[in-house]
């Protein structure tokens, strides 16, 4: 059974006089449980445009697309939400945190969308996963205050602290220097693979997506596998 | 559903910790509906005061509604009958239509024994029912009972004025006045009623049994004492019918018999709908002002907000909640706003030159009407949910692709 899996999947969008625009042209890819894939390719290649499909943010023009082996298709937008708040975490290349709220406040926000333990016992819950990613000592520091290295291992947190099967990270290192981002992606790889749960990563560094075990490049929207050598 | 608690706990969690963010920006936005509030609840509160104040001191004179008072005269003699037969009659048709209040009223004068010498008092010989139906207000002491009709010594109840005249400060020691007449009899106060305006002489009520035994049977047939009822007012109209024909049929020869509707709501409308009009409608402009200002405050941080509600669905937030959300953000602020402005409507309301003002130093004012604080609250929330329901459609309405994307 896979996690997630894009059969011949295209997108394209219309644009105003003239033809549509595709961004994604038969893409074919399985995630399972565990696997740790990167994702390469140019600015404007498609990369986050397939990233979101993965999340569940965006849908295919056409091609299918399988959820736990579920099509997507024939799922509800509010039953689309819902898993993804509970199996998808995502880390952007901003941070995105949220302004104005504390380090605690942010890795919570996820769970406010949860229900049962994980709703009830929500800062609990946040504060060991902070804990988890090294800032047990920051937890009322405001994001605007942080390192950039620290606000992405805030992110970190905030896209962990489901437990979510699938961890999306686009660029997740493309706003750090080089040494924080290995100490970040080397935290990041860390934790997915303690909750075994499958991490997507897209970036543009080498270094970055030799951490996975499955590197792909994107080209004009079409998906690749690439062997370790054709990476070097 | 263990879904239902969490959404709506995590939404309130949600627009509380939003307020408590933009604090400064919800504040001022609040002041304006938090004046619209105070301004609608004190009008509508003030309006009720006023009118209730009004109203009874209306009803005082004239009756609750609907009092029918009734009248019988030979047209072609003038003569009226006594009270007697009045009675006899008037208690048969009280009977048959089941009416429950009703009553004897003579204006007539008593004789007292004060300090100074024998004075000519006003006074009112009736029924006991007159005190409910007239709204008798009792500064002390109490109104008459169905006991007092009976008792050797007669009951009566005399004003301020009445009391001060005797030299007494209040009603403890039971005390006693004397009546001079034919057979001296000596009358126990058993209330006192607040002076109607500065400077009224003595006053006094007096049960028209007592004061039959006091100055003899008929004593009262010569000040035409009228009869009143109190109905309900959906059947006034055909009882006024009714009565005319059955009293004139139970009186002794051609008697004629006018049946009257006499309090203030007999021409139908309320006397007092153009100043509740007058009232609402200044309130309610208020109001819609004060919405229109948090509706663009609350458009312009919506839109502000555009990533961060890209940023909460990406991490498992539905539409629903989302726009429950932000709806509640505005509901929580207005309501919080709503409280402030009622508690400061009840202060003004309350405050000693308002009620001096309105009170005129007559009547105890009546409490701030609940209807009017409810008003209040209904209101801020009702604009809490109009000011919300536009950003909510906003942030719903958000692309979370574009939302997030640098
Ligand atoms: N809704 C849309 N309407 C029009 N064009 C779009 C839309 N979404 C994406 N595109 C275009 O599709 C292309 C792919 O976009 P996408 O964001 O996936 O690229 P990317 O690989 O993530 O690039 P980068 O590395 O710069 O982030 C771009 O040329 C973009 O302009
Ligand atoms: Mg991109």
């Amino acid at each position: 059974m896979s996690l997630i899996r894009l059969e011949g999947v295209t997108r394209s969008v219309p644009l105003p006089d003239a033809p549509a625009l595709t961004i994604l042209n038969g893409v074919d890819l399985t995630v399972d449980v565990g696997d740790h894939v990167s994702i390469v390719g140019r600015s404007g290649s498609g990369k986050s445009t397939l990233l979101n499909m993965l999340g569940l943010l965006d849908s295919p023009t056409t091609g299918e697309m399988y959820f736990d082996d579920a099509p997507v298709a024939s799922l509800s937008s509010a039953v689309r939400d819902r898993t993804r708040g509970r199996d998808v975490g995502f880390i952007f290349q901003q941070f995105n945190l949220l302004a104005g709220r504390t380090a605690l406040e942010n890795v919570t926000t996820p769970l406010l969308y949860s229900t049962g333990r994980e709703f009830w016992k929500r800062s609990t819950i946040a504060a060991e996963m902070l804990d988890r990613v090294g800032l047990g000592s920051r937890m009322t520091t405001m994001p605007e205050k942080l390192s950039g290295g620290e606000q992405q291992r805030v992110a970190i947190a905030r896209a962990l602290v489901r437990r979510p099967r699938l961890i999306l990270a686009d660029e997740p290192t493309g706003a750090l220097d080089v040494e924080t981002g290995e100490t970040v992606m080397a935290l990041l790889d860390d934790v997915a693979r303690n909750s075994g749960a499958a991490l997507v990563t897209i970036t543009h560094d080498p270094n970055v997506a030799a951490l996975a075990d499955r590197h792909y490049r994107l080209e004009r929207g079409t998906l690749t596998l690439v062997t370790e050598e054709l990476v070097r | 559903m263990n879904r239902v608690l969490p959404a709506l706990v995590g939404a309130i969690a949600e627009a509380w910790a939003e307020l408590r963010i933009h604090r400064t920006r919800v504040l001022l936005s609040l002041i304006g509906v938090a004046v619209a509030v105070c301004a609608l609840t004190t009008v509508v509160g003030l309006g009720a005061v006023a009118e209730q104040s009004q109203r009874e001191t209306t009803e005082r004179n004239s009756g609750r509604p609907a009092t029918l008072s009734l009248n019988a005269y030979d047209p072609v003699s003038g003569a009226t009958p006594t009270v007697a037969q009045l009675r006899d009659a008037y208690s048969t048709a009280l009977e048959r239509y089941d009416i429950q209040y009703s009553s004897f009223t003579a204006y007539t004068n008593l004789r007292v024994q004060f300090a100074g010498g024998v004075r000519d008092v006003q006074s009112i010989a009736t029924d006991v029912d007159y005190g409910t139906m007239r709204r008798v207000q009792m500064l002390e002491g109490r109104w008459f009972g169905e006991d007092d009709r009976n008792r050797l010594a007669p009951a009566m109840i005399v004003n301020s004025s009445f009391l001060r005249e005797l030299g007494l400060p209040g009603l403890t020691g039971n005390p006693t006045v004397l009546l001079p007449a034919a057979q001296d009899t000596t009358a126990v106060l058993i209330g006192v009623t607040p002076d109607q305006y500065d400077g009224e002489p003595p006053a006094a009520y007096i049960l028209i049994d007592a004061y039959e035994r006091v100055l003899g049977p008929g004593s009262l047939d010569q000040s035409f004492p009228s009869f009143e009822t109190w109905v309900p007012p959906e059947i006034a109209d055909q009882l006024t019918e009714r009565l005319r024909g059955d009293l004139a049929a139970a009186l002794p020869g051609d008697m004629q018999v006018d049946v009257n509707r006499q309090d203030y709501a007999q021409f139908g409308e309320d006397p007092f709908l153009p100043l509740k009009l007058l009232v609402g409608g200044v309130a309610a402009l208020v109001l819609l002002l004060g919405a229109l200002g948090l509706v663009n405050i609350s458009l312009v941080t919506v839109r502000q907000r555009i990533r961060e509600i890209g940023v909460r669905r990406s991490f498992g937030a539905t539409a629903g909640r989302v726009f429950f959300a932000v709806m509640m953000e505005s509901i929580v602020a207005t309501f919080a706003a709503g409280v402030i402005g009622v508690l400061a409507a009840v202060a003004i309301v309350k405050s000693p030159w308002v009620t001096d003002f309105l009170g005129q130093g007559v009547t105890e004012l009546p409490p701030f009407p609940v209807s009017a604080a409810i008003l209040g609250l209904g209101a801020s929330l009702a604009v809490g949910a109009l000011a919300g329901l536009l950003p909510a459609l906003v942030a719903v309405r958000v692309k979370v692709i574009d939302a997030i994307r640098y």
